[in-house]
């Protein structure tokens, strides 16, 4: 059985100018394990379709299934864990205090929240910054403790809504090869948004590229290559060819704009 | 990729705001009868007579020297003093409000524009700023206002009397409001900007016109409006010393004195609406301004 | 030529600041500051002496300081009835209720916006008026005093609380709904924390009209003690040396009352950009 099942999801926000279709018959569906990036151009619904999942949004249409069930029971349930576009630290809170929060909310004893903090943070490598506070640390270390955050509680999915997006090129790689690491090594699945063609196809084994107006679902790309990735499998036919096939994908979609 | 956000509903607060004040209202009706039953029921039991609760209610609304009037009686002496008299007359509101009005106005000039020009000097003299600034911020925790009445009468003592001593007052609140905010508003340019200007080789008074002032004019509106409310306060309590005949603060005082609370009711919303007018008046004047200079008010 | 020394004064306090303002470090900002005040002080006391300005007018001073050496015990017995009872008790009591009724209303869209125009509109009013109907209402003791405190320092304590309960932004709202967390644990983990800047500003404007409002409501009625039952009797006394001490003491006392709000403030949000920038 599928872990994220979409059939026939369609969202549509009333404005001013008329309803805008942000999601239209999304049919899709996501088996445990897998690592699914969703690629776009600018207003295609991928980050609304990862927030429907996570029940942030209500899709006017369609049914819609996380973990077996509806996506707000999911959510109740701590289904998933979801990491944004920005850190989203709170200011008043140490590294491990941030980390610790999400647990706390959900009722971890205290030894098991310290056990559980320590365990995330050697995870992304920020072991011996917990009593940082995050105004005192760099934008990528920032962005790895809400990851560390979002893994905190151990939930077998995990949402990311382009999280290296305001990242530079080297960090942004050196998080790409952590994550990787990490996916492999914990088996969750992943959900991720990006605009990046490289890094979809570098992290993913399904690319679902989408396209606006209005937002739906072009084509889903199964990728052929290895679960075992070294950052310069990027200079590898199969990796060129897959980019290829994205950008192609990507351009047909998006018709005659 | 930007969020796409669900438009609110438009409800606009009407609604929810005349259903607080009618709450209001009839919270006010129910106090009213409240404190001023006590009264009612020693009179009832001087007189060795019973009252109804309907009866009760009645003469509790419209007692003549009420611990609370009811708003009804305080709307009756309202219009009795805006409406009711020739507005030359010592008992008209609006001749009151009028003599608090231009001491509040030239109090508020007055400070308004010499907090502007010290602010200038400040933001172009190091030693000036490092002078005045640190005694300017600690003045604002003094509570200036509550030494108004004695600065009447010192002044007094010494043969200024009228309208100039509480102007004095009213400028004194409203200066310093505007001093901090205006040093805070010409001190807005960021490096950037200044870097740019000194690219074009413009000289002091060309970035004081071209980036300073019109990068200021949020910040000095903000200032504007509560320097003027404060100068308004400040023109009140400085007509509470004894003796003073006119004006709102006058009002209010010797309504206390003869227990004559309709009309200290009467002055003080009259004080209220005059304070709801001017800062009404500078965010008008304000939003004109800023919309003019391209700033989104 | 009586005022030549006047005028030097000020052109050699003027001259050290202008040299000692180049260097710019954190003493020598200290140093100006006291220069300026100083020579304010020096000026004041030399003009009242020079020009035998009577001390009805302005008295110098050392003759303030005289005064407030002597009648010590009546500025404590006026400190603890005016700032202790009558301004800290009613500052105390109207910040609670306000922090109450801005968590109150903040669930509920309809009272906020019913609300919050009134209480905007009400913020700016010369709420001071009310002092003499709640004197009558409540007696001439502080307790009155405390009364016209609480009214005064309700609503701006009110506005600037629910705006910081709104200050939270739609990220840390998405994380909080994402993590399923109940209504009682955002508030506690989020959107308290997040409005200590917006309360603590409120907090810090209202010591000052917590301490107008202690003082005005005592010309309208009082005990025969009081800052402003004093002021009001000194003035009628022409013992204007008095009348400046409770001046001298109503001032430290608001500086010293901020300052402790403000140094709570630092402890409590330090993590607020504009505390760190004060840090750095």
């Amino acid at each position: 059985m599928s872990v994220i099942d979409a059939q026939n999801v369609s969202l549509t926000f009333p404005t001013a100018d008329g309803p805008v279709h942000a999601l239209s018959a999304v049919n899709l569906s996501i088996e445990r394990g897998d690592f699914v990036s969703f690629i776009g151009p600018s207003g295609c619904g991928k980050t609304t379709l990862l927030r429907s999942i996570a029940a942030l949004e209500t899709p006017t249409g369609g049914s819609l299934s996380v973990a077996g069930r509806d996506p707000d029971a999911a959510r109740r349930a701590r289904a998933y864990g979801y990491v944004f576009q920005a850190p989203g630290l709170f200011p008043w809170r140490t590294i491990a205090g941030n980390i610790a929060l999400p647990l706390q909310i959900m009722g971890f004893s205290k030894s098991e929240r310290a056990e559980r903090v320590a365990r995330v943070l050697d995870l992304v490598e920020l072991g011996g910054f917990g009593n940082k506070y995050p105004w005192q640390l760099s934008g990528g270390m920032q962005q790895r403790a809400s990851i560390a955050r979002a893994l905190a509680f151990d939930a077998d999915i995990l949402l990311m809504d382009e999280p290296f997006g305001a990242l530079d090129e080297i960090v942004r790689d050196r998080l790409n090869e952590a994550l990787l690491q990490l996916w492999r090594k914990t088996g969750k699945t992943i959900g991720f948004v990006t605009h990046s063609i490289p890094e979809a196809v570098y992290l993913s084994t399904r690319i679902v590229v989408m396209s606006p107006r209005p937002g739906r679902i072009s084509r889903i790309i199964d990728s052929p290559l290895p679960a075992d990735r070294p950052l310069d499998i990027r200079d590898t036919p199969e990796f060129i060819a897959l980019a290829h096939e994205v950008r192609e994908a990507l351009r047909d979609g998006h018709g005659h704009d | 990729m930007p969020r796409l956000r669900l438009p609110r509903p438009d409800l606009g607060g009407i609604l929810p705001v005349s259903t607080v004040l009618l709450v209001i209202v009839a919270v006010w009706y129910a106090a009213a009868i409240g404190m001023n039953a006590r009264w009612e029921r020693d009179q009832a039991a001087r007189a060795g007579t019973q009252v109804s609760a309907m009866q009760m209610v009645g003469l509790t609304l419209t007692q003549d020297r009420p611990v609370l009037p009811a708003p009804h009686q305080v709307a009756a002496g309202l219009y009795q003093g805006l409406a009711g008299q020739k507005i030359t007359s010592p008992r008209s509101l609006v001749w009151h409000a009028w003599v608090t009005l231009s001491a509040t106005l030239a109090g508020f000039g007055i400070g308004a524009v010499a907090g502007t020009a010290l602010a200038i000097g400040i933001v172009h003299s190091r030693s000036m700023d490092q002078s005045v600034m640190p005694w300017a911020v600690a003045s604002q925790t003094v509570p200036i206002l509550a030494i108004a009445p004695m600065v009447i009468v010192v002044l007094s003592s010494m043969g200024i009397t009228g309208l100039l001593p509480k102007a004095i007052i009213a400028a004194w609140l409203s200066f310093f409001p505007v001093l901090v905010g205006m040093v805070k508003g010409l001190r807005t340019p960021d490096a950037m900007q200044m870097d740019q200007m000194r690219s074009w080789n413009a000289s002091r008074t060309q970035i004081f016109w071209h980036l300073r002032l019109p990068s200021s004019l949020p910040y000095l509106f903000a200032s504007l409006k509560v320097a003027i409310a404060a100068a308004l306060v400040g023109t009140i309590v400085g007509e509470l010393p004894a003796g003073a005949t006119a004006g709102l603060g006058a009002r209010l005082l010797s309504g206390s004195y003869y227990g004559q609370t309709v009309q200290i009711w009467a002055a003080l919303f009259t004080a209220a609406a005059l304070a709801a007018i001017l800062v009404a008046i500078v965010a008008r004047i304000e939003r004109g301004t800023l919309a003019r200079i391209g700033h989104r008010a | 030529m009586s005022t030549l020394p006047i005028i030097g004064v000020w052109l050699g306090g003027w001259a050290i600041n202008l040299w000692l303002a180049r260097f710019d470090t954190r003493a020598s900002r200290a140093a100006v500051a006291a220069i300026f005040g100083l020579t304010l002080i020096a000026l004041w006391e030399m003009t009242v002496r020079i020009h035998e300005v009577p001390a009805v007018i302005l008295p110098a001073p050392s003759q303030i300081a005289a005064s407030i050496v002597q009648n010590r015990s009546l500025l404590v017995t006026d400190f603890v009835q005016t700032i202790l009872r009558g301004a800290l008790t009613g500052w105390v009591i109207g910040a609670t209720a306000a922090i109450l009724a801005a968590i109150a209303i903040d669930r509920s869209p309809f009272l906020q916006k019913g609300l919050l125009p009134i209480g905007n509109f009400v913020a700016a009013l010369p709420i001071v008026g009310i002092a003499p109907i709640l004197v009558m209402w409540f007696g001439f003791d502080w307790h009155s005093k405390a009364a016209v405190v609480v009214v005064m320092v309700f609503f701006p304590i009110l506005v600037n609380m629910v705006a910081g309960l709104r200050a939270t932004d739609a990220l840390q709202r998405d994380l909080m709904a994402s993590w399923a967390a109940p209504y009682g644990a955002s508030l506690i983990l989020m959107r308290l924390p997040a409005a200590l800047p917006f309360l603590f500003n409120g907090l810090k404007i209202t010591t000052t009209l917590a301490l107008i409002g202690a003082i005005v409501a005592e010309f309208f009625g009082s005990p025969t003690k009081g800052m402003g039952f004093r002021i009001s009797t000194a003035v009628g006394r022409l013992d204007l040396p008095l009348v400046w001490a409770e001046i001298v003491v109503a001032a430290l006392a608001g500086t010293c009352f901020y300052a402790i709000v403000a140094l709570i403030e630092r402890r409590a949000t330090f993590w607020h950009p504009s505390q760190r920038n004060n840090r750095g």
